[in-house]
């Protein structure tokens, strides 16, 4: 066990030694990211303004959608986002927050947020007449069932993995996130420090997650099995494995956004009532293809048998001949390769930082539970229910609760159907 | 390097309002966990309602200061019992990702836009807590015990506190020693036969989310009154994880473990985090920046929970044999 412990902390310090080359933002500014539905929006010009009215400086947003102002001291500033400069088709989402008041403190930066939304250049306010806002709310719910469906996907490879890790081993990993995270962080190294096309730098990402995540079981979660450590043990020191992997890709990246190097801007095009970028429905494509091949493997093939059986009861699967432990390693090697491409894709169409995979964690288990924990179909069908409910919820609550809403369905679903959409009925009290 | 300010801010820390707040966290969270069993992990949910409970009441409705005290307290205990309502009858998995989601929930709502004008959004509220300095006993100035000092502000938070978790302290060692608490280690040890014995697993289970969430609630209070001000990103999860490393590294299931985990871990924690500022600012350590040294401390924090729950998890004062990590 110590061995193990040793060879982790040598492994995560190589990585560190490796990576350390980060460069954080000195004094104070102020900066922002302009998006419109994930997509940068370019050209923009804010102005800053201090509190008593005196010009302090003017930035125009740049291909990835980002400016910054620096300012001179801590205070009080205004920042205008002058409307005229936004691209045809993205207005504010809120006409009478153009200019924000925002504190900036001691030797820090403020991010300032301006809520774009697409919409009609001339005003927005005009409702159509009652036919047309028929067609147009279903216009929206298409559009938000897609991008329901695009989230869903994401949620569904990780929550894959969550759903496999949790059947064979009984451990709920709240590490889980973090493999996206890592995953998608590996990518970004390959993909900008090494230099890699993103289409190279992909595969093999994900082959070195796979390997991460065997040697994550290796070294370190298997020992501890061995050592009879406790599952509620387990979970709490999978947060602890949680805190220091997100931890050690701040400091080695910082708490910004960064961009892959490749597909950060695409022009959107226009099926039928949706409106997408050709990056989303590939990556749509991938992450549709890599979940029907896990599927069919789960379900047909010797290995997706016996991983089966491992989850169905893992001292009969062993006494059957199973060796449960490399059926382990595999299914941690699986999971981990799978969310790793599910953080690359979620990097390319989205965001990429150190916290994406915190943010979505809830997510997964959201879909996990809603299938059914340890079932690998209820985690796929739970996940798509979920990021489909979370983006169509929407238009009934605002953006910003849109995971609380997610989330509070989790718990009713707990009080009516604890054992979720597709698990067994068994006693989980 | 200045290793007196290093020292002198470790202990400052270690006996400051970190310490009493996490603390009182923590000894909360030894309810749940250590006595009873149950895996809570949304204490900064039981945080956040007790600290915006005061908050909202005085600063958006601008009612009394006891007031609010009495909502943020209400504010907990319906908290706990819509938190326990769900997920008491369920394995301990499920009550721990109900719990942190409902954490994230009271989170995501009191920092949205939509409740702006109530709860402040992502700014939070200030200007609740003139009638708490308004008690004050201390005489405005520095109180100093040689290097060691505070203002009278925070001299005043600090006994309020420090007051607060001695009674805390005694009500759960009294509790503990009373039948009511010998039932609670009974689930935490074998929840089947507590129930074959007539007892009403569920009941106690909830009384128990109770009890340690308004001690939670009580943290919130000292949170939001030590800033006098409160902002949701205070309450994310990080919280609720220092809050059980705290409690992991002084001992669950111990009257004084919280109490002295703070301590402890808070004194590490400053000692390490000057350490390491002072020695980038004079050029010791010359490749990372001050800003990382953030970064790493929370490395260190997830480090630390790891390597305490492999090698020694009964911490500093507990006993192995009464720690409820083995529960299937």
């Amino acid at each position: 066990m110590r061995r193990a412990v040793i060879a982790f902390t040598a492994f995560l310090g190589a990585l560190f030694i490796l990576l350390a080359s980060p460069a954080w933002a000195e004094g104070e500014s102020l900066r922002g990211t302009l998006q419109n539905q994930g997509q940068p929006v370019n050209g923009v010009k804010i102005s800053v303004t201090s509190g008593d009215g005196q010009p302090v400086g003017e930035a125009t947003s740049d291909a990835e959608g980002k400016w910054e102002v620096p300012v001179p001291a801590a205070g009080s500033y205004k920042v205008t986002l002058d409307q005229a400069t936004l691209p045809a088709g993205t207005v504010l989402k809120f006409k009478d927050r153009a200019t924000l008041t925002v504190q900036v403190f001691e030797g820090n930066y403020r991010n300032v947020l301006f809520a774009l939304a697409s919409g009609d250049a001339a005003g927005g306010a005009t409702e159509p007449d009652s036919g047309g806002s028929r067609s147009a709310f279903w216009t929206r719910v298409a559009q938000l069932a897609f991008e329901g469906l695009s989230l869903g996907l994401i949620i569904a490879l990780g929550a894959l993995g969550i759903s496999l890790i949790f059947g064979t081993t009984g451990l709920t990993n709240f590490a889980h996130g973090e493999l996206l995270t890592v995953g998608a962080f590996i990518a970004f190294v390959l993909n900008t420090t090494v230099g890699l096309h993103l289409l190279i730098a992909t595969p093999l990402a994900v082959i070195i997650a796979a390997g991460f995540g065997y040697g994550q079981e290796r070294f370190f979660w298997g020992p501890l099995r061995n050592r009879k450590t406790g599952l509620v043990s387990m979970m709490i020191i999978s947060i602890g494995v949680a805190m220091f992997l997100r931890y050690l890709l701040l400091f080695l990246f910082g708490g910004e956004n960064v961009p892959y190097e490749q597909y950060v801007a695409q022009d959107g095009i226009e099926l039928g009532p949706i409106f997408t970028t050709p990056k989303s429905l590939i990556a749509m494509g991938i992450e549709i293809a890599v979940l029907i091949a896990v599927g069919l493997a789960l379900t047909f093939t010797r290995l997706g048998k016996a991983t089966r059986a491992v989850s169905d009861n893992p001292a009969l699967a062993a006494s059957s001949g199973i060796n449960v432990d490399r059926i382990v390693r595999i299914v941690w090697a699986m999971g981990a390769a799978v969310a790793g491409l599910a953080g690359i894709m979620l990097g390319t169409t989205q965001i990429l930082n150190f916290q994406m995979g915190q943010q979505i964690l809830l997510l997964m288990f959201a879909g996990v539970t809603l299938g059914g924990l340890g079932t690998a179909f209820g985690a796929l069908v739970g996940s798509l229910v979920v990021g489909m409910f979370v983006q169509i919820s929407t238009i009934w609550i605002a953006p910003e609760l849109k995971t609380v809403g997610a989330l509070a369905v989790l718990i009713l679903v707990l009080l009516v159907r604890p054992q979720g959409i597709l698990g067994r009925r068994e006693r989980i009290g | 390097m200045d290793w007196t300010l290093i020292f002198i801010r470790a202990v400052e820390a270690g006996i400051g309002t970190e310490a009493v707040i996490y603390g009182l966290a923590a000894i909360g969270l030894n309810i749940h966990f250590g006595y009873t069993g149950l895996l809570n992990f949304g204490q900064a949910g039981f945080l956040a309602v007790g600290a915006y409970g005061v908050a909202t009441t005085v600063a958006t409705f601008g009612l009394p200061f006891w007031l609010g005290i009495a909502v943020g307290l209400a504010a907990a205990v319906l908290f706990a019992l819509l938190l326990g309502i769900p997920t008491l009858r369920l394995r301990a998995d499920y009550l721990a990702i109900v719990t942190i989601a409902a954490a994230e929930i009271v989170r995501l709502v009191v920092r949205s836009v939509a409740l702006q004008d109530t709860f402040g959004g992502t700014d939070g509220l200030e200007a609740f807590s003139d009638d708490f300095y308004g008690m004050n006993i201390y005489a405005p100035g520095s109180y100093d015990i040689g290097p060691i000092g505070f203002d009278h502000r925070t001299m005043w938070v600090l006994t309020v506190g420090w007051v607060l978790v001695a009674i805390a302290c005694t009500v759960v060692y009294l509790v503990m020693k009373s039948p009511w608490g010998r039932v609670l280690k009974a689930i935490r040890e074998d929840e089947d036969a507590v129930r074959s014995l007539g007892k009403n697993v569920f009941s106690y289970k909830m009384q128990a989310l109770v009890f340690g969430g308004v001690i939670g609630a009580l943290a919130g209070f000292l949170f939001a009154l030590s800033r006098a001000a409160t902002q949701p990103d205070l309450f994310s999860t990080e919280l609720t994880f220092f809050a059980y490393t705290v409690l992991i590294l002084g001992g669950a299931a111990r009257v004084l473990g919280p109490v002295l985990g703070a301590v402890v871990f808070w004194c590490l924690l400053i000692l390490v985090k000057t350490g390491m500022e002072e020695a980038v600012n004079h050029q010791v350590i010359t490749f990372i920046t001050v800003n990382q040294v953030g970064s790493i401390n929370y490395m260190l924090v997830g480090l630390g929970l790891i390597l305490l729950l492999i090698y020694r998890p009964q911490g500093i004062l507990g006993d192995k044999r009464e720690i409820a990590l083995d529960a299937r």
